[in-house]
């Protein structure tokens, strides 16, 4: 029973291996020139400024909670997208009443105005 | 592919608690402040609507949804006690909502939500449906814990809660998740059938039996898990705190029950010693800490987690007797403590100012009627004779007794009496103390006079004639041990 799992362990040295190895490589046969701009945390050509531990508004969690929220009730579509044929029209309505529950919900958070950012 | 057989009439009292939930939700940002309490009575409608659709359930006794759902008159009885937990705390809440300004009308969403939850629990025969109950239970209650949002106890409650609770439905999961491996089902007759039968890996059953535990202990709150609730208890919101001090816990021991009665039949002896411990150091460590609270929420959780070891007694007796004896027991429970969590409510006044037990000096002379019924409430709790609590009591001790579990029967008593403590020095402070205060900004409003009433009525039936719900549990037990 344990030897169905043989693959999944030679996968795992492998990956581990070319990870291990590649860094290694890049350490030793890399040119190393380090300036200022390089060694910065975000190499991007900016120049940092500030600190990123800033307090920000609540608004954006809210937002994304929302978002998230949402999105997730939208994933539940795409299983029920490759199941449709077999499932019929009683799947559709099974659908149909899971869309007016997040409508509900929708017309809830619309309406409570945590959609509008300024208030 | 196979289609379930859609049998709306198998889970119509649910349907009928969301359907009101939601609507009470998606109603909220169109109704004015001064109409509110209507959501409030449409909340009630609800609960009476669900309470009407348990007749139709009752007529579809069986196994439904690809054997995800079971109606048998064990699930009704919970889908009943459930549903009289959520009208008796909307009924708490209308007036106190309005007192504390928080009259936002999401609470009574939410707390139909939360039923729902409970009943999915009580009727599922499937482990996956246990979790999706408990979570949508669970997170119903977070939010309702710290829904004084201004408060700090309040937020400290809700975020107690949340982070135990989480960690104890990871507990269950992965009971589920070993349980799933062991014997490659989450059904609990299939996974019953399958330990009978080939050879179970009884160590790896059983360590997935004993998360399951644990995470249900967590819920309804049995030493050595109970240490969240007294935090949590004292903060929520006064109805809200009498809700969790029942629903949950009711709903837990619905589950723990059904999932150890159906699937683990087997390993009997090994769960049933491990309840003996778990009932007598709950009854313990519950009574004896209760003697010295001075705040009358954080007694009556020390006295909820004490009454969480007296049905632990019984789930240990684990016979006929012991089933029937945790169903009236619950229900025995539930009503009385509501009742006394109503008294509570209206007592406190704005932002709990005065819970303490030397703040309902006097009260009998300035409000002799409340202090009846609180007094009342506090005898049925301790368990003397004529009230609800007393026969719950006997039946579970009778039960203990005929399973052989005499030693356990006897901490059970002796631990009842010192609970005779602190259930009477509220009744001593009432009656034998002068009043520090006039009590002229106490109200009896009408839908509490009507909590009032429905719980004094319960607290009595069920203390002098309790034939005829002890006959329901009796079958409703029967039922869930087949």
């Amino acid at each position: 029973m344990l030897q169905d799992w043989a693959p999944v362990l030679v996968f795992l040295i492998l990956v581990t291996g070319f990870a291990v190895v590649s860094v290694v490589m890049s350490y030793v046969m890399g040119v190393k020139k380090p300036n200022s701009r390089k060694l910065a945390p975000y190499e991007c050509g900016m120049q940092p400024t500030g600190t990123a531990r800033e307090r920000f508004s609540v608004k954006f969690y809210l937002v994304a909670m929302l978002f998230l929220l949402f999105d997730i009730e939208a994933v539940f579509l795409f299983p029920w997208a490759v199941v449709y044929r077999d499932l019929r029209i009683f799947g559709f309505l099974e659908m149909l009443l899971f869309i007016a529950a997040i409508l509900a919900g929708y017309i809830y958070v619309w309406k409570k105005g945590a959609l509008e950012w300024e208030r | 592919m196979n289609i379930p057989v859609v049998n709306l009439g198998a889970i119509l009292p649910a349907i009928m608690l969301s359907l009101f939930g939601i609507a009470i939700m998606v109603a909220e940002p169109f109704v004015s402040d001064a109409k509110k309490s209507w959501l409030g009575w449409l909340a009630i409608a609800g609960t009476i609507a669900a309470m009407l659709a348990l007749a139709p359930m009752s007529r579809q006794a069986g196994q439904w949804y690809t054997n995800l759902w079971i109606v048998d008159s064990y699930s009704i009885f919970f889908h009943f006690l459930f549903i009289l937990i959520a009208a008796i705390t909307i009924l708490t809440s209308m007036n106190f909502l309005q007192r504390e300004g928080i009259h936002h009308t999401e609470y009574y969403a939410l707390l139909l939500f939360a039923t729902v939850g409970m009943m999915m629990m009580a009727g599922s025969n499937e482990l996956i449906m246990v979790f999706l109950g408990l979570e949508i239970l669970s997170i119903a209650t977070y939010v309702l814990a710290g829904f004084r949002r201004t408060d700090l106890k309040s937020n400290e409650s809700a975020m107690k809660y949340f982070l135990l609770g989480s960690f104890s439905s990871a507990f269950f999961l992965y009971g589920v998740a070993l349980i799933f491996g062991a014997t490659g089902s989450t059904n609990l007759i299939v996974i019953a059938d399958s330990l009978r039968s080939g050879d179970p890996q009884t160590s790896l059953v059983s360590l997935a039996a004993a998360l399951m535990l644990i995470g249900l202990c967590f819920k309804v709150a049995v030493a050595p898990f109970h240490v969240w609730a007294p935090d949590v208890y004292e903060g929520a919101p006064t109805p809200v705190t009498g809700f969790m001090s029942v629903g949950p816990k009711a709903a837990g021991f619905a589950v723990l029950l059904r999932i150890f009665m159906t699937a683990f039949p087997t390993l009997e002896d090994r769960w049933t010693s491990v309840f003996w411990i778990v009932a007598a150091l709950t009854m313990l460590i519950g009574n004896v800490i209760a003697l010295v609270q001075p705040n009358i929420k954080r007694m009556l959780a020390y006295s909820s987690i004490a009454h969480a070891g007296y049905i632990a007694v019984a789930v240990a007796a684990g016979s006929e007797h012991g089933v029937s004896a945790v169903l009236f027991y619950t229900l025995a429970y539930s009503v009385t403590n509501l009742g006394a969590f109503a008294v509570v409510t209206m007592l406190s006044r704005s932002e709990d100012k005065l819970v303490n037990l030397n703040d309902y000096a006097g009260l009998a002379s300035k409000r002799p009627g409340l202090a009846a019924v609180l007094s009342l409430f506090m005898l049925s709790l301790a368990g003397v004779p004529g009230t609800a609590g007393f026969a719950g009591k006997f039946f579970i001790f009778k039960a203990a007794v005929q399973s052989g579990l005499i030693w356990l029967a006897v901490i059970g008593v002796i631990t009842t009496v010192v609970s005779f403590y602190y259930y009477l020095y509220v009744i001593v402070q009432m009656y034998m103390r002068d009043p520090n205060e006039e009590f002229a900004d106490v109200r009896t409003t009408g839908p509490l006079k009507l909590a009032l009433a429905i719980t004094i009525a319960g607290t009595l039936y069920l203390g002098i004639l309790p034939t005829r719900f002890l006959d329901w549990t009796v079958s409703a037990a029967v039922n869930a041990l087949r």
